[in-house]
């Protein structure tokens, strides 16, 4: 199993993403800088957060444009499991990887904080390592994580079972007061039709170690790593 | 010359927080009378001579559609000017 982790300008969690998969988990990892133009090589693909081209024009809109992005299209669309985490889900939101659109948190703050999650589907590569329904607890780091569609989408997203995780408290209820950042209905990560593309914009990369309070987000890279 | 002068802004029914807060604080600041406050983005382009003004108007939906909006988001509106250079 071998993971590539997309560094673009302005990418800053590609070192914890990498750290995590090679040093907590032990997996076989690799930078892939942008101008790159194969992923044949790769088992799993990763375009992880930062402030991918200092976010000018639109959060992701540059790195779309990315060498790099042409191949993780092709690399998906054939069945490929691409992860894209915070800034990683706008850019696959900006590629049409997956529906709908990230817009600023609603309160206009940059969120900065633990969260709890409700794991909605556990059936697919990213997240059969957990229950369904399991409540976990990981940071956001944001500004623009405030999730929009339309309602045919969000329908679409409930009826095909696309939600990956809705923002929830300790208990795992959801309600309107604890959503942190606007997105329609609490909405933290989705899945595309096939299920072999997650974007969220929870770090699961730190909570992925004791020492950092949490290790609920490491399920997700063991997902994928045993997923064969 | 032509120069294509481009606003973007989000779509009606996209709540905007910033357009809510710059109208929040036109509201604080004592301006009774505003309704609804739009805000966006305003880009410039200016092509090079060899376009005319069919082409740069093809150049300019292509730009809008394809970077400077996103349609699930935003709506743009365009004006091109001619000018000397």
């Amino acid at each position: 199993m071998r993971f590539g982790v997309v560094v673009f300008p302005g990418s800053n969690c590609d070192h914890d993403t990498y750290h995590v998969l090679k040093k907590v988990l032990g997996a076989e990892v690799f930078y892939i800088w942008h101008k790159e133009t194969s992923l044949r090589l790769f088992d799993a693909i990763i375009l992880p957060g930062g402030f991918s081209y200092g976010d000018y024009l639109r959060v992701g809109a540059v790195a779309r444009f990315s060498p790099v992005m042409k191949e993780v299209v092709k690399y998906a669309k054939e069945g490929g499991p691409v992860l894209g985490i915070c800034n990683g889900f706008q850019i696959l939101l900006e590629t049409g990887l997956l529906p709908g659109a990230l817009i600023a948190n609603d309160g206009l703050r940059f969120l900065c904080q633990d969260v709890y999650l409700k794991v909605k589907n556990s059936g697919t590569v990213f997240t059969n390592a957990y229950e369904k329904d399991r409540v976990l607890k990981m940071p956001i780091a944001h500004y623009s994580g405030n999730y929009f569609a339309d309602d045919d989408i969000l329908k679409r997203l409930h009826d095909e079972d696309r939600i990956a995780f809705q923002y929830c408290n300790a208990d795992g209820d959801l309600s309107d007061q604890i959503n942190p950042n606007g997105s329609k209905h609490g909405i933290a990560g989705i899945f595309n039709e096939n299920k072999n593309v997650l974007g969220m914009m929870p770090h699961p990369e730190r909570a992925a170690e004791k020492i950092l309070s949490s290790e609920d987000g490491l399920g997700i890279f063991k997902s994928l790593l045993e997923r064969n | 010359m032509w120069i294509a002068k481009i606003v973007v802004t989000y779509k009606s029914g996209i709540l905007d927080p910033e357009a809510k807060t710059i109208q929040h604080a036109l509201g604080n600041l004592g301006y009774r009378h505003i309704q609804e406050v739009e805000a966006g983005r305003y880009f410039e382009v200016q092509f090079d001579k060899t376009l005319n003004i069919e082409d740069a108007e093809s150049l300019t939906k292509e730009i809008c559609d394809k970077i400077l909006s996103n349609p699930v988001i935003q709506k743009y509106r365009y004006e091109l000017k001619e000018v000397d250079k």
